[in-house]
C-alpha cells in the first residue's frame, strides 16, 4: 500500500475513537510542551547568567589588600591598607595586563535639592570604564584630566539617578556628597544585577584623587580599597595572576614563607562556577520534563496494544485480501506516530504560548529555540516509533487464521 | 492433461495446544480442482470443510502433505509469498460478509488493489468500475451498516473479485440470508462460474445451496467419503 493510503488509513482509525485519541495525544502533548518549555526556560537561565559574567567585563582579577593584625587582633581580608596607587600603576607594565583600576569606594549619603540617597562612591580612573565595557549612556565619563585637577564631577549609575532625579536628566546638574558639590557630567548605562545580587546601577563614580583627597582620606599614603587588573585574553590569566603576585610581593618586601598581604582573586572562575550550576539546572529541568515524554510514550504504548486487540478481526481480514505483515506492521505504527507528531505540534505551540506567558508575566528570560523545537519534534516522532513498535509488531504476526477466529 | 488448478496431496492438520493433547482434524486429504470447476464441500460440524477451506485459501498452513496452486507448491514459503497469494489468486467470501466497517463500499473493494500497490485514485475507480457490474451502482459510498445482508455479500464478492483471481472461495456464503437473497447470491456466482470461468470451491450444509454446484466433496471426521456429482451425492 502507498504511502498516502496508510496515513488517510490511520487518520480514519484515530477519529473512528476521538476520546481516546486525545487522550492518548494529551501525553504526548503534555510531554512535548514540558520538554519544549523546560528547555527554554534552562536556556533563559544561562544566558541571564552568561549576561551578568559579561557585565562583571571579561577577564578580571581582583586584587584586595590582606589582613592586618593589631594588638593580637586579627582583622579580616581587605581591612589592611597595603595596596597602593603605585602598585597599581606598576602593575600595569607587567606582561599579560591589559588594564589596571584602582579604587577607593565607601558609602556616603548624597543630596540633590530636599532629596537625598545613600550610595556607594567609587574612587576610580578613567581606565575603569572600559575595562568593565561600561559606557554612558548621556554626557560622559571623565578623563585624565578631571584625574590630574582633582575635579569634583561625577558620573552615576541609573538606579541612583532615579532615586535623586526621578525621570529627568541628571546631567549638568550638581549633587551634595558629604556636603561637597559634585557636578554630574555622564549618566551610565544599565548594568543590572551582579552575581551576587546587587544593584550595580545604584553606584556613584567620581576621579580616584578627588575621593583620596576629599572625601576618603587614610593615614597610609596612596592606599586604595582594592583594584581590578584585567588580563589581554582568556588565556594570559593565569600569567597574569602569578606575574602580578610576584610583582606585588617583591613591592611589598614579603620574604620567601611569608604570606600575602594580599588577595587575587579570579572572577571568571567565579563565573564558571555559576555557569555551571546554571548547565545543571537546565539539564535536569529538561531531564524532569523528558521523563513526562517518556510517560506519554508508555501511554501510546498501551493503547496500541489496546487496539490492537480490538482490531483483531480486522486484521484478520485485511490479511486475507492480501495484506502482507509489513503492511499491517506499518499501519500500525503510522498510527502511533500520526498520534505522536500531532501531539508533538500542538505540545510545541503550547510551549511557545506559554513560554510567552512566563517570560511576561515573570520576568524570566525563556529562550524557546527552533532546536529545542526540532528536537521535541524528532523526539516524539522517535517516541512513537519506538513505542508503537511492539503492539504493530504484535499485530503483524498474528495468523489471518486465528485472528479471523476472533469476533 | 494440464495441471490441475488446485492439487492436494495427503493434506494433514492437527491443532497443537501447550497442556493438552494435539486434536487432528484433517487425516490425508488429497483432492484434484481444475480450472473452471464449481465444488461443494459439505460435512457436519467438525468433519473439517472449514480447515480445509483455510488451508485453501493460504489462511492456515497444513501440519504435513503439499498444497499446489497453480502449479506452485505453497509448503514453507514465506509469510509474505503466502499474502500476495491470497492477494492475486485467491478471492475469499465469507458467511459473516467481513466488510471492513468504517469503510464505504467503494473503498472496502478497493483495498486489495491498494495491498497490491495501485494507487488509491485507479483503486477506487476500478472498485467502482466492480460494484457497478454486481449491479451496487448506486451505494458506492455506503457504509456496511447501510447495506442490506445481501447487499453486503455482493459487495464482498465484488471485493473477492477485483484482482481478477483464478479462484473464489466461499465459506457458507448464504449462511446469513433469507431463501430469496441466497438464491440471488448463488446465481451470482453460478454465473460468475459460467460465463467467467471462475474456479468456485463454496462450503456449504444446505443441500439446496448445494444444487448450484457441479462437483460434490463430502467429509467426514477428517476424511473425503464421498467425491463426485452433486446430483448422485445429494441423491
Amino acid at each position: 500500500m502507498r504511502a498516502p493510503q496508510v496515513i488517510d488509513e490511520a487518520l480514519r482509525a484515530l477519529s473512528t475513537n476521538r476520546l481516546r485519541t486525545s487522550l492518548t495525544m494529551l501525553g504526548v502533548i503534555i510531554g512535548v510542551c514540558a520538554v519544549v518549555i523546560m528547555l527554554a526556560v534552562g536556556r533563559g537561565t544561562q544566558s541571564m547568567v552568561n549576561q551578568t559574567i559579561s557585565s562583571m567585563g571579561s577577564n578580571l582579577l581582583v586584587v584586595f589588600p590582606g589582613s592586618q593584625t593589631s594588638g593580637g587582633v586579627r582583622f579580616g581580608a581587605g581591612a589592611a591598607q597595603t595596596l597602593t596607587v603605585a602598585d597599581a600603576s606598576a602593575i600595569e607594565t607587567v606582561s599579560g595586563v591589559l588594564r589596571v583600576a584602582p579604587l577607593v569606594m565607601r558609602s556616603f549619603q548624597l543630596a540633590y535639592g530636599n532629596t537625598n540617597w545613600s550610595a556607594m562612591v567609587t574612587g576610580v580612573t578613567p581606565d575603569y570604564f572600559p575595562l568593565r565595557s561600561w559606557d554612558a549612556d548621556e554626557g560622559d565619563t571623565f578623563s585624565e584630566n578631571d584625574l590630574r585637577s582633582y575635579a569634583r564631577v561625577a558620573v552615576i549609575g541609573k538606579t541612583t539617578s532615579r532615586q535623586l532625579f526621578g525621570e529627568e536628566s541628571p546631567v549638568g546638574r550638581t549633587i551634595r556628597i558629604r556636603n561637597l558639590p559634585f557636578t554630574v557630567i555622564g549618566l551610565l548605562s544599565v548594568k543590572g544585577q551582579s552575581l551576587d545580587g546587587r544593584d550595580q546601577d545604584d553606584a556613584v563614580f567620581i576621579p580616584l584623587t578627588t575621593a583620596r583627597q576629599q572625601l576618603i582620606r587614610s593615614t597610609f599614603p596612596g592606599s586604595i580599597s582594592m583594584m581590578l587588573v584585567q588580563a589581554k585574553s582568556a588565556e594570559t590569566m593565569a600569567e597574569a595572576e602569578s606575574a602580578v603576585t610576584d610583582l606585588l610581593r617583591l613591592r611589598h618586601r614579603i620574604g620567601p614563607g611569608q604570606e600575602n598581604d594580599f588577595t587575587i582573586r579570579n572572577l571568571t572562575a567565579i563565573a564558571e562556577t555559576a555557569a555551571i550550576a546554571a548547565a545543571a539546572m537546565a539539564l535536569l529541568l529538561g531531564a524532569i520534563a523528558g521523563v513526562s515524554l517518556l510517560v506519554g510514550g508508555i501511554g501510546i504504548m498501551n493503547i496500541m496494544l489496546v487496539s490492537v486487540t480490538e482490531r483483531t478481526r480486522e486484521i484478520g481480514i485485511r490479511m486475507a485480501i492480501g495484506a502482507r505483515q509489513r503492511d499491517i506492521m506499518r499501519q500500525f505504527l503510522i498510527e502511533a506516530v500520526v498520534i505522536c507528531l500531532a501531539g508533538g505540534f500542538i505540545g510545541a505551540m503550547l510551549a511557545i504560548f506559554a513560554a510567552w506567558a512566563i517570560a511576561t508575566l515573570t520576568g524570566l528570560l525563556v529562550e524557546i529555540s527552533m532546536l529545542s523545537i526540532a528536537l521535541a519534534f524528532g523526539f516524539s516522532a522517535a517516541i512513537g516509533i519506538f513505542f508503537g513498535w511492539y503492539p504493530a509488531a504484535q499485530a503483524s504476526r498474528l495468523k489471518p487464521v486465528d485472528a479471523l477466529r476472533v469476533e | 492433461m494440464a495441471a490441475p488448478l488446485i492439487r492436494l496431496v495427503d493434506i494433514r492438520k492437527q491443532y497443537d495446544s501447550p497442556g493438552a493433547p494435539p486434536v487432528p482434524v484433517l487425516h490425508g486429504i488429497s483432492l484434484d480442482i481444475a480450472k473452471g470447476e464449481f465444488v461443494c464441500l459439505m460435512g457436519q460440524s467438525g468433519s473439517g470443510k472449514s480447515t480445509l477451506m483455510n488451508i485453501l485459501g493460504c489462511l492456515d498452513t497444513p501440519t504435513s502433505g503439499q498444497y499446489f496452486l497453480g502449479g506452485e507448491p505453497t509448503a514453507g514459503i514465506s509469510p509474505e509469498r503466502l499474502a500476495t497469494l491470497r492477494n492475486k489468486k485467491l478471492g475469499f467470501v465469507f458467511q459473516g460478509f467481513n466488510l471492513l466497517k468504517r469503510m464505504s463500499a467503494a473503498d472496502n473493494v478497493a483495498l486489495p488493489l491498494m495491498y497490491a500497490g495501485v494507487g488509491r485514485h485507479d483503486a477506487l475507480s476500478q472498485a467502482r468500475t466492480q460494484l457497478q457490474l454486481m449491479g451496487l451502482g448506486a451505494l458506492n459510498d455506503r457504509l456496511p451498516n447501510q447495506l442490506s445482508g445481501g447487499q453486503q455479500q455482493r459487495v464482498a464478492i465484488a471485493r473477492a473479485l477485483v484482482m481478477n483471481p483464478p479462484v473464489l472461495l466461499a465459506d457458507e456464503p448464504t449462511g446469513n440470508l433469507d431463501t430469496a437473497t441466497s438464491n440471488e447470491i448463488m446465481s451470482l456466482i453460478t454465473r460468475l462460474n459460467h460465463d467467467q470461468g471462475i474456479t468456485v470451491v463454496l462450503v456449504t450444509h444446505e443441500p439446496d445451496i448445494a444444487r448450484f454446484g457441479k462437483r460434490l466433496v463430502r467429509l467426514k471426521d477428517g476424511l473425503i467419503v464421498f467425491d463426485g456429482a452433486v446430483d448422485e451425492g445429494l441423491a
